[in-house]
């Protein structure tokens, strides 16, 4: 059992290599598709395009060889994580991003942990419930959310809770000179992180809450809920394991499809609370032509969704015992 | 006659559908012994399931209900309980396996998740007693190499061994009784004989009472002691397993039993019961019976039989049956 899951993993890893360099190949196109090369922008920039300095520095950067060499030497850099410079921060590309990921990355968790566990818990509500005023003032809820624009409900969440009743910030992810440490840092994250994440992972929230319920009430159709009642459990027993755990499924397969889509809506919600994270850096990246920093964003964004569906499709091996041995 | 395990009394369960009520089980009464297999048979739709959960009070409700009789358990009324006894009743004093065992058993929990829930809930084991008990009760029921297997999903287990596992999990408490709805009908013929000797088996090993759900003639000749035959809902013959087979009286018995003779002289073979089994909404007047039977008369087609006592034990529902007799 031990061994199969070992090979399940290895398997899954394995699998990851040739999308990893699909998407390095995209990214290397994008870069030579655009029209000028590094060595122009560079010269450009130094102030003196004749041409021989930029052939001079093409050949430095190795512009001049076929493309498959290029290629060869643009995944020996990704290797080392080497992602260029930004010409116009003049800061190398992966300084630039590792400075905001860890930003993104626990407004993605929180949105994400919100979204599933809040989900559940009200789709399971609503199916054992099926019917009643419970259930349907959920469901009902859980359509207004989805119809919802995301943006729109971050500033009314901002005008209610910061604004109207003051009791969160409306921006930022630090109180800034506040100068905390330790448990104090942490909560002073927290209670930032509340307003974006709850914004950004509402959207799930009805996703999922509808998703569980169509799940949880498909589940109770199976004989092993017969069973369940025959063996003696009470109905919360059998709800919230073995009704749950069979239902969960589609939703872990759905998590692995949120995680693409926040990266991209993380870059609305962080503008509209001033979120440090790579969103802003994208923004800002776009107004000013850094191609260099956009693709280097593309691609380590990329790879962030590629682990974070690795995680998923191991959760759900976890989950679902059978499709470890598929 | 000793107190019976089972007795059931007038037993009748509805069903409110769009398309009118259903009497599922009408004004059902049998009762079965310790050490008794008693076998229900009729085609598909003459209530046999209906029945065996409203022992259990667990007919769906909406849209199902029990609207009357009485249910017994070693003098126990069971329709009174609370929900709470109930369901200390079920699993524990009454346990039932089904069809499916693929089905049946829940495909992301372990086996010993599975059985040891039982012994958790009614017994108050604990995780190291159940365990071991759970591997002690697949010995019980002849699957091989039991440390292993506990540990294994069902997915990992042939139809018959699984089905060993229903009937491991279903006799970990000891129960007085023993529902088993068409426990071989989705197995291989040659795993059929063995789950049966080893229901058979198990049930003189510990004194249980058997109710056995089946369309196989075959197996009721092997392993019943007495027979209740079922036709739309109700009773309509019940005898030992020697009277059924060697004296029948209902000529819808005798239908089931296909090549059964029904008068002295009369040669010809029944192989199928003629027409189909009518819809519960569309029930002909008189007889249910009537319009599939080769021996209808005029009064069957204005009349409802009553259920005739030829000697305890001994009922038939059918005029004809009754003046042949007397
Ligand atoms: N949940 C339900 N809702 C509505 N009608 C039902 C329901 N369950 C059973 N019935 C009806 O009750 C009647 C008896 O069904 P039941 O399943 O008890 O028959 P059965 O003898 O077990 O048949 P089978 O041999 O096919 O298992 C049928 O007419 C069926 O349509
Ligand atoms: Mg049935």
């Amino acid at each position: 059992m031990r061994k199969a899951t070992g090979v399940f993993i290895l398997r899954r890893m394995l699998q990851l290599i040739p999308v990893v360099i699909a998407i390095a190949a995209l990214n290397f196109l994008l870069l030579h598709m655009t029209p000028g090369d590094a060595a122009d922008i560079l010269a450009g920039q130094m102030g003196h395009a004749t041409v021989e300095f930029t052939q001079q520095l093409r050949q430095e950067f190795g512009l001049d060889r076929p493309l498959y060499e290029q290629f060869a030497i643009y995944l020996g850099k990704l290797l080392t994580f080497d992602l260029g410079m930004s010409h116009i921060q003049q800061t190398p590309v992966i300084e630039l991003i590792l400075g905001r990921l860890p930003a993104t990355l626990i407004l993605m968790v929180a949105a994400i942990t919100i979204s599933v566990v809040l989900g559940v818990i009200l789709g399971v509500s609503a199916a054992r419930r099926q019917g009643t005023i419970t259930d349907n003032l959920i469901s009902v809820t859980a359509l207004i959310v989805y119809a919802t624009p995301a943006f729109w409900l971050g500033l009314m969440l901002i005008v209610l809770f910061s604004i109207i009743l003051d009791i969160l910030p409306s921006g930022g992810m630090m109180q800034v000179g506040a100068g905390l440490t330790g448990i104090d840092h942490v909560l002073d994250v927290a209670r930032h992180l509340i307003l974006p994440a709850t914004t950004l992972g509402l959207f799930y929230v009805a996703i999922y809450t509808r998703l569980m319920r169509a799940s949880m009430l498909e589940v109770y159709g199976l004989d092993f809920i017969v069973t369940a009642r025959a063996k003696g459990l009470s109905e919360g027993q059998i709800a919230w394991t073995h009704a749950m755990r069979n239902a969960l499924l589609p939703v872990i397969t759905l998590a692995g499809v949120q995680i693409g889509h926040l990266l991209g809506g993380s870059i609305l919600i962080e503008t509209v609370f001033g979120w440090p994270g790579l969103g802003r850096l994208v923004f800002d990246a776009l107004l000013q032509r850094d191609l260099n920093l956009l693709l280097g964003i593309l691609f380590i964004s990329s790879v962030v969704v590629i682990l974070a569906n690795l995680v998923v499709d191991l959760l759900y091996g976890l989950l679902d015992p059978r499709i470890v041995h598929k | 006659m000793s107190q019976p395990v089972l007795d059931v009394q007038g037993l009748s369960v509805n069903f409110r559908t769009s398309h009118g009520v259903v009497n599922a089980v009408e004004d059902l009464s049998f009762q079965i012994g310790e050490g008794e297999t008693v076998a229900i048979v009729g085609e598909s739709g003459s209530g046999k399931s209906t029945a065996a959960l409203a022992l259990l009070r667990l007919i769906p409700d909406p849209p199902g209900k029990i609207v009357s009789g009485s249910v017994r358990l070693d003098g126990t009324e069971l329709l009174t309980l609370s929900e709470s006894e109930i369901r200390h009743i079920r699993g524990f004093k009454i346990a039932m396996i089904f069809q499916d065992p693929m089905m049946a058993l829940n495909p992301v929990y372990t086996i010993e998740r599975q059985i040891g829930e039982v012994l958790q809930l009614h017994l108050g084991m604990s995780r190291r007693e159940r365990l071991l008990e759970a591997i002690e009760l697949l010995r019980l029921v002849g699957v091989p190499a039991p440390e292993e297997r506990v540990q294994q999903y069902p997915h990992n287990l042939s139809g018959g061994m699984r089905q060993r596992v229903m009937i491991a999990m279903a006799l970990a408490c000891r129960p007085r009784l023993l529902i088993a709805d068409e426990p071989t009908t989705a197995l291989d013929v040659t795993v059929q004989a063995q789950v049966l000797d080893l229901i058979q088996g198990l049930k003189d090993k510990f004194g249980m009472a058997v109710m056995l759900i089946t369309h196989d003639l075959g197996i009721v000749a092997e392993t019943a002691d007495r027979v209740v035959v079922m036709y739309t809902g109700r009773k309509v013959e019940e005898g030992s397993v020697t009277e059924i087979f060697d004296d029948l009286r209902h000529p819808y018995t005798r239908g089931l039993l296909g090549a059964a003779k029904w008068e002295e002289g009369d040669g010809d073979m029944l192989r199928e019961i003629p027409g189909t089994v009518p819809s519960p909404f569309d029930m002909p007047t008189g007889c249910s019976f009537q319009p599939r039977c080769p021996l209808a008369e005029a009064r069957c087609l204005s009349d409802r039989p009553g259920l005739e006592t030829f000697a305890p034990g001994r009922e038939v529902r059918c005029f004809i049956a009754g003046e042949a007799r007397s």
